[in-house]
């Protein structure tokens, strides 16, 4: 290391290593990755959600929690804001999940069609 | 790119339970999940709940486990990592400790909440052993700015006006001390670090070097630049094996980055930093014994002046500054002199890190701001004396300092507040004692520590010390009189005046500090031949009330000297006074309390 410029790049590079660990980001981006969610495919997604976060920054965490109670609709992910107002989406597949983050946590726009009020309608 | 890390405490107080099976058993069990490309486990330094350990908290989930075993290690994997289930009985859940009902949030317990951390503040939180994350939480920044955009005196100027006094205890103005050395003629200076923390209880140090070790590099460096030096000496104790270990891994990283060695960050500034062990002596702690043992002489101390800035290590200007006031020059820099100077008191800056220990339920490591008064260490962040006894008092400062009682618990804590009341600031060793603590036992504990601790150099400290734990072993054992009383107070006068270092002159303060606040119960030990606490083992006697006792015969089995006789059901159990060891144990094995101590 021979200047500042090189610790910014060495620092810019670990940042992603710890950043997890440090204050609020705006969304919390939950996946549902107990036994059916994980038997409907929850692991791709997770992973596709933590790759994608990394890559392109997003301002959220990505989280898992147990099952939500809703096992016909897995995989399941829920994007918390800030407020405490939170979005489910269901039968997520990892294009999809890709398409969340850019829509939803990149330029705050919901995606209608994906979230569970959708496949309700379209079912009754 | 991990989606999960998996921080497990690995400071001294985990270790000693066993956290580095718990971090290995991780590992495997992550493989075993198949999860090992998706969570990281990570070794830290020290959390600073330390009563709570072994502890592992989970990111970006903020989960906090506590008292983790080996054997849990796996269920967290295949539940909480696989399936994403917490482990709730893990959980911290101590009511006085979180403020919801149930927390999934690290940053809601109550333990932390009354804190600010400065020193400590990547304790706990990066892999101490892994200087690319110390780099990503702004490490070696504050050294580029010293050296590519400040002068040495702009240095010690942010110093100055930041307020940050020494850390060690004496509380000298960091910044004045600098502008010492700098000030003086030559090219050949040299910059210490005292890391041979050495009061009984105290632990802030090796927690700061064992969580954060590359902290203490640069905060160094910083301070070498300052001050016009090349060459630094980490002064260390021998008994302190996972902060050497960290140590060396952190200079060997710095090393190879060259953020060590020729000129760092292409300023033209060199500097190269040396580990030196001590063999743990406390005498060590005292600057110019410490520059003895590091020129491999004895360690003893030499009368001041010269003082180290003028004539230190190998005769040659010296600055040798605390761990913990090291750990904050480098945050000082870079959120400047303002920042620092806006936290704490009118005359002492900043945070000050207490090892909290004794009779209280929290025990750990505590960063406050100066101001804190004692009552909200010891209640809100302490949580009080366990078990509902009722507090005595509380030691600060080590050998060297004194107690403080009820009375004092809100005076708001500083280095010129804590000498008011009678005490010291100390290296921040914070013991708290309860009703079944005897104060003059308390003050005999210190003296036998300063017996086996003084060098012998000079003669009111080698000889008076002696004389004074005669006296108070004589008090504990029922034969004190008045008179010794006097002659001991006295003696402790004469050798605080003439002793030759810090150490002797101030070998003294637990005698006079308990003399002070609790003569009452030297006079017990002295007039009735009563411990009030009942802790000193002459003045005690074991006996059985006739009528609680149960005849059970717990008591007599119990018993390791025989001196217990009785008939089972049929006769009374009674205490034979001349065999009797006063060990207690009867009073243990008794379930009706009818075992009396007097």
């Amino acid at each position: 290391m021979k200047s500042l410029e090189d610790l910014k790049k060495m620092r810019e590079a670990a940042l992603k290593r710890v950043e997890m660990r440090e204050g609020e980001k705006d969304y919390r981006v939950v996946v549902g990755m107990a036994t059916c969610g994980i038997a409907a495919g929850a692991r791709p997604v997770l992973n596709r959600l933590v790759e994608e976060t990394a890559e392109k920054s997003y301002n959220c965490t990505i989280t898992q929690t147990g099952c939500i109670g809703m096992c016909v609709y897995e995989p399941i992910v829920e994007v918390y804001g800030k407020d405490g107002e939170h979005t489910t989406y269901v039968h997520v597949n990892p294009d999809k999940a890709a398409k969340i983050l850019e829509e939803h946590i990149g330029k705050g726009h919901i995606i209608e069609e994906f979230t569970v009020n959708a496949a309700q309608s379209k079912e009754a | 790119m991990y989606r999960t890390n998996v921080l497990c405490c690995a400071g001294t107080g985990c270790t000693a339970s066993d956290s580095a099976l718990i971090y290995d058993n991780f590992n495997e069990a992550l493989k075993k999940y198949g999860l090992e490309n998706e969570v990281k486990v990570i070794k830290t330094g020290c959390f600073g709940l330390c009563q709570k350990g072994p502890i592992v908290a989970v990111y970006p989930d903020k989960v906090f486990y506590n008292h983790v075993k080996p054997s849990d290690v796996e269920r967290i994997v295949s539940e909480h990592l696989y399936k994403g289930r917490v482990v709730t009985e893990l959980e911290l859940t101590d009511e006085d400790l979180i403020t919801k009902e149930k927390i999934y949030d690290i940053d809601k317990i109550k333990f932390y909440e009354k804190q600010q951390r400065i020193a400590l503040r990547n304790c706990g939180k990066i892999n101490p052993e892994d200087i690319e994350e110390y780099i990503a939480v702004d490490g070696y920044q504050a050294l580029g700015k010293a050296l590519t955009e400040m002068t040495p005196q702009d240095v010690i100027d942010v110093m100055k006006a930041s307020g940050l006094r020494g850390r060690g205890g004496a509380g000298f103005p960091t910044g004045v001390k600098w502008q010492f050395e700098k000030d003086q003629p030559g090219d050949e200076k040299y910059v210490i670090c005292n890391a041979d923390e050495g009061d009984p209880g105290a632990f802030m140090d090796r927690s700061i070097l064992e969580g954060d070790p590359n902290a203490i590099i640069e905060g160094m460096a910083i301070m070498a630049y300052a001050v016009g030096a090349h060459h630094g000496y980490i002064y260390i104790r021998a008994e302190y094996p996972i902060a050497v270990q960290r140590l060396r891994i952190a200079i060997n990283q710095a090393k190879s980055l060259g953020l060590l060695g020729k000129n760092i960050f292409g300023s033209g500034f060199d500097f190269d930093l040396e580990l030196r062990l001590g063999a743990g002596a406390f005498v060590c702690g005292e600057e110019t014994a410490l520059i003895s043992s590091i020129e491999g002489k004895r360690g003893m101390p030499n009368p001041k002046p010269p003082f180290p800035a003028v004539s230190g290590v190998w005769g040659k200007p010296t600055s040798i500054n605390n761990v913990e006031t090291i750990a904050n020059v480098a945050q000082i820099i870079l959120k400047g002199a303002e920042w620092y100077a806006g936290i704490g008191t009118e005359k002492s800056k900043g945070t000050k890190v207490f090892a909290l220990g004794g009779k209280i339920k929290n025990t750990g490591l505590v960063e406050v701001p100066m101001g804190t008064t004692l009552r909200e260490i010891i209640y809100e962040i302490g949580g009080g004396c366990p078990n509902n006894k009722e507090f005595k008092a509380v030691q600060t400062g080590g050998p060297s300092g004194g107690c403080l009682t009820e009375k004092e618990l809100d005076t708001p804590i500083d280095y010129d507040n804590l000498i008011a009341a009678g005490s010291m600031m100390g290296s921040g060793g914070m013991i708290v004692l309860d009703e079944d603590n005897c104060m003059v036992d308390v003050a005999r504990f210190y003296m036998e520590f300063i017996v086996d601790e003084s060098c012998g150099k000079c003669t009111p400290c080698r000889v008076g010390t002696k004389r004074l734990l005669e006296m108070l072993t004589k008090i504990t054992e029922g034969e004190g009189t008045l008179e010794l009383l006097d002659e001991m107070e006295q003696l402790c006068y004469e050798i605080r005046d003439t002793a030759l270092c810090g150490l002797g002159q101030t070998a003294p303060n637990p005698i006079l500090s308990t003399l002070s606040h609790f003569r009452d119960e030297y006079i017990a030990h002295i007039v009735d031949k009563r411990c009030p606490a009942g802790v000193c083992k002459s003045l005690l006697t074991y006996s059985i009330d006739p009528d609680k006792c149960k005849k059970c015969s717990m008591c007599a089995r119990g018993c390791p000297a025989d001196a217990i006789s009785g008939v089972p059901g049929k006769e009374a159990y009674k205490i034979d006074t001349s065999k009797c060891i006063k060990c207690g144990a009867c009073m243990s094995a008794c379930r009706f309390g009818a075992v009396v101590r007097k």
